[in-house]
Protein backbone atom coordinates (compact mmCIF):
# COMPACT_ATOMS: atom_id res chain seq x y z
CA UNK A 1 0.00 0.00 0.00
CA UNK A 2 1.09 3.65 -0.64
CA UNK A 3 -0.17 5.96 1.16
CA UNK A 4 -0.84 9.29 -0.79
CA UNK A 5 -1.70 13.29 0.86
CA UNK A 6 -2.34 16.29 -0.44
CA UNK A 7 -2.19 19.71 0.90
CA UNK A 8 -4.29 23.17 1.36
CA UNK A 9 -4.90 24.53 -2.40
CA UNK A 10 -4.02 21.17 -3.84
CA UNK A 11 -6.57 19.26 -1.62
CA UNK A 12 -9.11 21.75 -2.76
CA UNK A 13 -8.27 21.89 -5.73
CA UNK A 14 -8.38 17.78 -6.36
CA UNK A 15 -11.12 17.19 -4.08
CA UNK A 16 -9.19 14.86 -1.87
CA UNK A 17 -6.99 14.82 1.31
CA UNK A 18 -5.69 11.40 0.99
CA UNK A 19 -5.93 8.37 -0.81
CA UNK A 20 -4.44 4.92 -0.78
CA UNK A 21 -3.24 2.77 -3.67
CA UNK A 22 -2.10 -0.78 -3.73
CA UNK A 23 0.96 -1.83 -4.06
CA UNK A 24 1.86 -4.43 -6.82
CA UNK A 25 5.64 -3.78 -7.99
CA UNK A 26 7.94 -0.96 -7.19
CA UNK A 27 6.96 2.02 -9.74
CA UNK A 28 8.54 5.46 -9.74
CA UNK A 29 6.78 8.77 -8.79
CA UNK A 30 6.09 9.54 -12.68
CA UNK A 31 4.33 6.60 -13.09
CA UNK A 32 2.18 6.90 -10.34
CA UNK A 33 1.49 9.84 -11.02
CA UNK A 34 0.52 8.65 -14.57
CA UNK A 35 -1.73 6.17 -13.25
CA UNK A 36 -3.60 8.88 -10.94
CA UNK A 37 -4.12 10.81 -14.02
CA UNK A 38 -5.41 7.54 -15.57
CA UNK A 39 -7.89 6.99 -12.80
CA UNK A 40 -8.94 10.10 -11.85
CA UNK A 41 -8.59 12.04 -15.02
CA UNK A 42 -6.28 14.25 -16.98
CA UNK A 43 -7.39 17.62 -14.23
CA UNK A 44 -5.03 15.12 -11.54
CA UNK A 45 -1.91 14.66 -13.95
CA UNK A 46 -1.83 18.45 -14.94
CA UNK A 47 -2.18 19.51 -11.35
CA UNK A 48 0.58 16.91 -9.74
CA UNK A 49 2.90 17.63 -12.77
CA UNK A 50 2.60 20.99 -12.35
CA UNK A 51 6.51 22.85 -11.91
CA UNK A 52 5.02 24.24 -8.37
CA UNK A 53 4.38 21.41 -6.59
CA UNK A 54 6.81 19.60 -4.71
CA UNK A 55 6.93 15.83 -3.66
CA UNK A 56 8.17 14.67 -0.07
CA UNK A 57 8.81 10.46 0.17
CA UNK A 58 8.32 9.90 3.94
CA UNK A 59 8.59 13.51 4.57
CA UNK A 60 11.72 14.16 3.07
CA UNK A 61 10.90 16.92 -0.45
CA UNK A 62 12.47 14.57 -3.15
CA UNK A 63 13.48 16.39 -6.62
CA UNK A 64 14.30 13.30 -8.82
CA UNK A 65 11.92 10.21 -10.49
CA UNK A 66 12.68 8.27 -7.14
CA UNK A 67 11.79 4.83 -7.22
CA UNK A 68 8.63 4.23 -4.75
CA UNK A 69 8.76 1.64 -1.83
CA UNK A 70 5.38 -0.93 -0.45
CA UNK A 71 4.68 1.60 2.75
CA UNK A 72 5.40 4.61 1.85
CA UNK A 73 4.00 7.72 2.47
CA UNK A 74 4.04 10.46 -0.76
CA UNK A 75 2.97 13.82 -0.46
CA UNK A 76 2.07 16.89 -2.61
CA UNK A 77 3.19 20.41 -1.55
CA UNK A 78 1.78 23.40 -2.77
CA UNK A 79 4.51 26.21 -2.69
CA UNK A 80 4.55 26.90 1.27
CA UNK A 81 3.96 30.42 3.23
CA UNK A 82 4.42 29.52 6.53
CA UNK A 83 5.50 32.43 8.79
CA UNK B 1 17.76 25.05 27.58
CA UNK B 2 19.12 24.65 24.17
CA UNK B 3 17.65 24.14 20.88
CA UNK B 4 13.58 23.60 20.35
CA UNK B 5 11.30 23.55 17.74
CA UNK B 6 7.23 23.58 18.32
CA UNK B 7 4.26 23.55 16.37
CA UNK B 8 1.06 24.40 18.53
CA UNK B 9 -2.38 25.80 18.50
CA UNK B 10 -1.88 27.96 22.02
CA UNK B 11 -1.18 31.85 21.99
CA UNK B 12 2.68 31.91 22.26
CA UNK B 13 3.92 33.10 25.24
CA UNK B 14 6.80 35.52 24.05
CA UNK B 15 8.22 36.71 27.60
CA UNK B 16 8.09 33.15 28.72
CA UNK B 17 9.85 32.20 25.75
CA UNK B 18 12.38 35.23 26.37
CA UNK B 19 13.12 34.48 29.73
CA UNK B 20 14.26 31.29 28.79
CA UNK B 21 16.95 32.46 25.62
CA UNK B 22 18.09 35.24 28.37
CA UNK B 23 18.24 32.24 31.31
CA UNK B 24 20.27 30.11 29.25
CA UNK B 25 24.01 30.34 30.05
CA UNK B 26 25.95 33.19 31.62
CA UNK B 27 27.86 33.75 28.01
CA UNK B 28 25.09 35.15 26.48
CA UNK B 29 25.52 38.69 25.86
CA UNK B 30 22.81 38.96 22.98
CA UNK B 31 18.91 37.81 22.06
CA UNK B 32 17.28 38.42 18.69
CA UNK B 33 13.90 37.70 18.54
CA UNK B 34 11.31 37.95 15.34
CA UNK B 35 7.94 37.86 16.13
CA UNK B 36 5.37 37.54 13.27
CA UNK B 37 1.66 38.46 14.09
CA UNK B 38 -1.04 38.34 11.72
CA UNK B 39 -1.76 42.07 9.93
CA UNK B 40 -5.30 43.38 9.35
CA UNK B 41 -4.54 43.38 5.37
CA UNK B 42 -2.71 41.90 2.35
CA UNK B 43 -2.04 43.35 -1.01
CA UNK B 44 -5.28 45.39 -0.98
CA UNK B 45 -7.75 43.25 0.85
CA UNK B 46 -8.35 43.79 4.18
CA UNK B 47 -7.86 40.39 6.44
CA UNK B 48 -10.41 39.00 9.15
CA UNK B 49 -8.42 36.00 10.07
CA UNK B 50 -6.10 33.53 9.16
CA UNK B 51 -5.40 29.58 9.15
CA UNK B 52 -2.73 28.14 8.70
CA UNK B 53 -2.44 24.08 7.57
CA UNK B 54 0.69 21.97 7.84
CA UNK B 55 2.25 18.82 6.89
CA UNK B 56 2.51 17.20 10.61
CA UNK B 57 5.89 15.47 11.40
CA UNK B 58 7.40 16.65 8.28
CA UNK B 59 7.29 20.75 9.82
CA UNK B 60 9.21 19.65 12.52
CA UNK B 61 11.81 17.98 11.03
CA UNK B 62 12.09 20.79 8.44
CA UNK B 63 12.36 23.33 10.98
CA UNK B 64 14.57 21.60 13.07
CA UNK B 65 16.97 20.90 9.91
CA UNK B 66 17.24 24.73 10.10
CA UNK B 67 18.04 25.55 13.29
CA UNK B 68 20.99 22.72 13.33
CA UNK B 69 21.99 24.79 9.82
CA UNK B 70 22.17 27.78 11.68
CA UNK B 71 23.84 26.16 14.53
CA UNK B 72 26.53 24.78 12.08
CA UNK B 73 26.91 28.34 10.06
CA UNK B 74 26.73 30.90 13.58
CA UNK B 75 28.48 30.14 17.09
CA UNK B 76 25.00 30.64 18.75
CA UNK B 77 24.19 29.29 22.49
CA UNK B 78 20.40 28.42 21.64
CA UNK B 79 17.67 28.33 19.74
CA UNK B 80 13.50 28.56 19.54
CA UNK B 81 11.03 28.35 16.73
CA UNK B 82 7.84 27.98 17.41
CA UNK B 83 5.07 28.52 15.05
CA UNK B 84 1.42 28.36 15.98
CA UNK B 85 -1.27 26.05 13.72
CA UNK B 86 -5.17 26.59 13.20
CA UNK B 87 -7.55 29.91 13.27
CA UNK B 88 -5.52 32.87 14.45
CA UNK B 89 -7.16 36.41 14.29
CA UNK B 90 -5.91 39.95 13.67
CA UNK B 91 -2.68 41.16 15.64
CA UNK B 92 -1.92 37.29 17.54
CA UNK B 93 1.72 35.73 16.90
CA UNK B 94 2.03 33.38 14.25
CA UNK B 95 5.80 32.72 14.42
CA UNK B 96 8.73 32.78 16.96
CA UNK B 97 12.29 32.84 16.52
CA UNK B 98 14.77 33.71 19.42
CA UNK B 99 18.18 32.92 18.93
CA UNK B 100 20.94 33.76 22.23
CA UNK B 101 24.61 34.18 21.32
CA UNK B 102 27.15 35.67 23.14
CA UNK B 103 27.38 38.56 20.82
CA UNK B 104 24.64 40.66 18.54
CA UNK B 105 26.02 39.73 15.14
CA UNK B 106 25.55 35.91 15.54
CA UNK B 107 22.00 36.53 16.64
CA UNK B 108 20.45 38.85 14.29
CA UNK B 109 22.05 37.13 11.58
CA UNK B 110 20.64 33.33 12.93
CA UNK B 111 17.30 34.85 13.08
CA UNK B 112 16.89 36.57 9.82
CA UNK B 113 18.79 33.05 8.03
CA UNK B 114 16.21 31.34 9.84
CA UNK B 115 13.04 33.31 9.14
CA UNK B 116 14.27 33.51 5.21
CA UNK B 117 14.52 29.85 5.08
CA UNK B 118 11.38 28.82 7.23
CA UNK B 119 9.49 30.93 4.54
CA UNK B 120 10.87 28.82 1.45
CA UNK B 121 11.11 25.29 3.59
CA UNK B 122 8.52 24.23 6.12
CA UNK B 123 5.39 23.03 4.72
CA UNK B 124 3.25 25.26 6.36
CA UNK B 125 0.49 27.01 4.39
CA UNK B 126 -1.86 29.77 5.42
CA UNK B 127 -5.58 30.44 4.17
CA UNK B 128 -7.16 34.15 4.55
CA UNK B 129 -10.53 34.62 5.60
CA UNK B 130 -11.82 38.61 4.24
CA UNK B 131 -15.13 40.50 3.77
CA UNK B 132 -14.90 38.61 -0.33
CA UNK B 133 -14.65 35.03 1.18
CA UNK B 134 -11.32 33.03 1.75
CA UNK B 135 -8.08 32.50 -0.14
CA UNK B 136 -5.25 30.35 0.34
CA UNK B 137 -1.99 33.30 0.53
CA UNK B 138 0.21 32.87 -2.50
CA UNK B 139 4.15 32.60 -2.09
CA UNK B 140 5.98 35.05 -3.31
CA UNK B 141 9.38 35.37 -5.33
CA UNK B 142 11.14 37.77 -3.26
CA UNK B 143 11.15 35.27 -0.36
CA UNK B 144 12.89 33.13 -2.46
CA UNK B 145 15.49 35.91 -3.32
CA UNK B 146 15.68 36.23 0.20
CA UNK B 147 16.52 32.72 1.10
CA UNK B 148 18.60 32.15 -2.18
CA UNK B 149 20.62 34.75 -0.63
CA UNK B 150 22.10 32.63 1.68
CA UNK B 151 23.88 30.41 0.01
CA UNK B 152 26.22 32.32 -1.90
CA UNK B 153 27.78 32.79 0.87
CA UNK B 154 27.56 37.04 0.84
CA UNK B 155 26.58 37.84 4.31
Amino acid sequence: MIKLVFFASLREELGCGSLEIEFNQPLRLSALIKQLEKKKGNHWGKVLASESVKIAINKEIVVNDELLSDGCEVAFLPPVTGG
Amino acid sequence: MGFKVLIQTEAIDFGKEHGLLQDSGDSVGAIATFFGTVRDFNETRKVESISIEHYSGMTESELKKILNEAKARWKISAGTIIHRVGKLHVGEGIVFVGIASSHRKEAFQSCDFIMDYLKTNAPLWKKERHDGGEDWVSSKESDQIFARSWEKGSY
